[in-house]
């Protein structure tokens, strides 16, 4: 067991960050690259204004039409990314295993509040999966990638939270919850979690040519 | 659940598909794929989330009691979304149902723009389908018959070119009765105004360009019309996927505005027209934006409002509800003008419809659905259920609607739905009510 773990806060860690750092600046890369070659015509509308304009208006909750017309999903949505996305980072137990491999320490939130966190992350996450099954707007797009990005974002945070309340056998679910996480940023640049990389400029897109060539707003 | 189910007979589909094989429609795909798209669509292929809010935003979904394969992403998913995973490796009768749903089942009002989080436009994508079902050879004849005209005529009525000037000579002739001195000026250099009509107007509404030089005439504003090829500013092509005949048209256009050296090209209330020259067209012949200015009759007519040279006998009985046209409001932004126009006109209020200004529910007519023609005529107002229910929730018996295929559209849906109600162009309400020689 303990050379499991060993593999997977080690080799397979620095694995996982390789792919996701790497794949993403190379993902990036080569999209801008095909983007100037292809997308001329949408390129030169490009205005940074416009484009925060509209980030900004779509950050803010109920704000969109789309977000208005479905509360339920405007909820789960943010309160999943949020949380999904500070819980792991300001946890005291990653912050600690900062420490003891790089000397890195910086503040950490409470361990009752990513507790909380994390779980908001798994009931958004059923949220998801629930209107994937019920709603049939979303039933009928719904394909394998749609589950397997689902499951690959949500272990990570059910594996932390057994593993935190000690369900099972904690060494077991340790090295999951660890392999998961490492599961979740290699996959990041190559399944659609790549809409964490490139939503930023197709949000960009919209916003620039709906500010400069529609003169009306995207949200 | 899905095209297949509700597949209609069309001769141009038909034809077309009969000529396609495997091979040869995986080739056309590769070659607009890989050709003359980008990043772009990589990018939203790739990154729709399949949340299906956008569904909400659709006319046709709403007004299909919520059938997911009339959802912008279900429209998608049986198209393009398909296309890329194959890699075009489809069959005939498979691009069959993707040319209805491209062209039939989607107006590319991009409404759903304001319900997607991470910026897809589905009316991009649906352009994109269209453009290799136009490369493929299938298009619903009615409206490849408007895309042939332009072809041969720069037109999209067949309207020959004596018979155009024969039409404005004729309208000329008729106003003269009322507004003695009226003129319709052809040709005129360095006019200031250089007035652009579709083919439509001499073809059927005539009286369009009756008003319009009447409204102009008492205005005294200094402007012409073109005798040459390129008075036309419609745009088929546009709708079929034909961007070569796309940039011809634009070229055309322009060169004629060019060629009288005139200072502004004002557009009649049209809206897809105005989608070719500031989105479409342009882009396609490389201008970022046109290189003549060109506005739109709302803001002509609001402007020449605001100078006071619209002087009004009485006011149109209102109340009027608005309807928004998704090219000149989503597209450009000229809704609060439209309505500071409307209060102009009219005695009464304004009562808008559930969804208005930039965020207006489709008439159902625009994109070329509508030139598509007789056999999706009823497929075309079932979607228009949800548009007709806004409409009767205002009460009004007044539709204001500056542009053709809304009012095309419009009155379909009036008719289906028992509205009762009465659809108005900005001319038709200047005209009725302006000051008029005795």
């Amino acid at each position: 067991m303990h050379d499991i773990y060993n593999l997977v806060t080690g080799p397979l860690a620095w694995l996982a960050w390789g792919i996701f750092l790497v794949g993403s600046v190379y993902r990036l890369a080569i999209m801008y690259i095909l983007a100037k070659k292809k997308d001329a015509a949408s390129m030169a509308y490009m205005s940074w204004g416009y484009s925060l304009r509209s980030i900004i208006n779509w950050l803010i909750p109920f704000n969109a039409l789309g977000w208005r017309k479905n509360p339920l999903m405007t909820v789960a949505t943010f309160a999943f990314h949020i949380c999904l996305v500070a819980a792991p980072i300001f946890l005291l137990a990653h912050v600690a295993l900062w420490d003891q491999f790089f000397g890195i320490t910086y503040p950490v939130l409470d361990e009752n509040v990513t507790n909380i966190m994390t779980m908001i992350v798994v009931a958004a996450a059923l949220v998801f999966a629930a209107r994937r099954i019920f709603q049939k707007e979303v039933r009928y797009v719904s394909g394998f990638q749609d589950w397997l990005i689902l499951a690959i974002a949500a272990l990570p945070f059910v594996t932390g939270l057994l593993a935190y309340y000690q369900v099972g056998n904690y060494q077991v679910m340790i090295v999951l919850h660890i392999l998961t996480g490492e599961i979740m940023l290699a996959a990041i640049p190559f399944t659609r979690l790549s809409h964490m990389l490139f939503s930023v400029f197709t949000r960009s897109y919209m916003g620039s040519e709906f500010g400069g060539v529609r003169r009306v707003k995207d949200w | 659940m899905g095209i297949k189910d509700r597949l209609i007979e069309d001769v141009g589909l038909r034809e077309g598909v009969k000529r396609l094989t495997e091979d040869k429609i995986e080739k056309v795909v590769q070659a607009v794929l890989k050709g003359e798209t980008g990043a772009r669509l990589a990018a939203y292929n790739e990154i729709c989330m399949r949340c299906g809010l956008c569904s909400e935003a659709c006319h046709f979904y709403l007004s299909h009691d919520g059938d997911p394969s009339y959802s912008p992403v279900g429209k998608v998913q049986q198209t393009m979304a398909r296309l890329i995973k194959t890699k075009g490796r489809v069959s005939p009768d498979e691009i069959y149902g993707m040319a209805q749903i491209a062209y039939t089942e989607c107006n590319l009002c991009r409404r759903c723009v304001h319900f997607c989080p991470v910026g897809i436009d589905t009316g991009y994508i649906m352009s994109t389908v269209r453009r290799i079902c136009h490369k493929l050879g299938v298009t619903p004849q009615y409206i490849q018959d408007t895309a042939h005209s332009h072809s041969a005529t720069f037109n999209q009525m067949w309207v020959k070119e004596d018979e155009w000037i024969d039409s404005l000579q004729w309208q000329e002739d008729e106003a003269r009765e009322e507004f003695p001195g009226l003129r319709i000026p052809l040709d005129k250099e360095g006019a200031e105004i250089y007035y652009s009509v579709i083919a439509p107007e001499p073809k059927f509404r005539t009286q369009l360009i009756y008003q319009a030089a009447a409204i102009f005439n008492a205005a005294g504003v200094d402007w012409t019309m073109p005798s040459e090829p390129g008075w036309d500013n419609s745009d088929m092509c546009m709708f079929t996927g034909d961007f070569e005949m796309m940039g011809r048209l634009k070229r055309r256009h322009f060169e004629s505005a060019q060629k009288l050296k005139v200072k502004r090209i004002v557009m009649g209330e049209c809206g897809h027209a105005f989608r070719s020259v500031y989105d479409m067209g342009n882009r396609w012949v490389a201008w970022k934006m046109y290189p003549v200015p060109v506005i739109h009759s709302i803001e002509f007519f609001w402007e020449l409002m605001k100078q006071g040279k619209i002087k009004l006998a009485k006011k149109y009985p209102g109340p009027v509800t608005v309807h928004d046209p998704c090219n000149v409001v989503r597209g450009r932004g000229h809704h609060e003008k439209l309505r500071e126009l409307v209060r102009f006109l009219i005695d009464g209020e304004i009562i808008e419809t559930a969804s208005n200004r930039e965020h207006n529910l489709c008439c159902t007519a625009g994109g070329g659905v509508i030139n598509c023609g007789p056999p999706f005529k009823n497929v075309r107002l079932d979607g228009s259920k949800a548009k007709a229910e806004e409409l009767r929730a205002t009460g009004v018996k007044t539709i204001v609607a500056p542009c053709h295929n809304c009012h095309g559209g419009l009155e379909d849906t009036v008719h289906r739905y028992k509205l009762e109600m009465h659809i108005k162009f900005l001319g038709d309400i200047i005209y009725e009510c302006m000051e008029k020689p005795s």
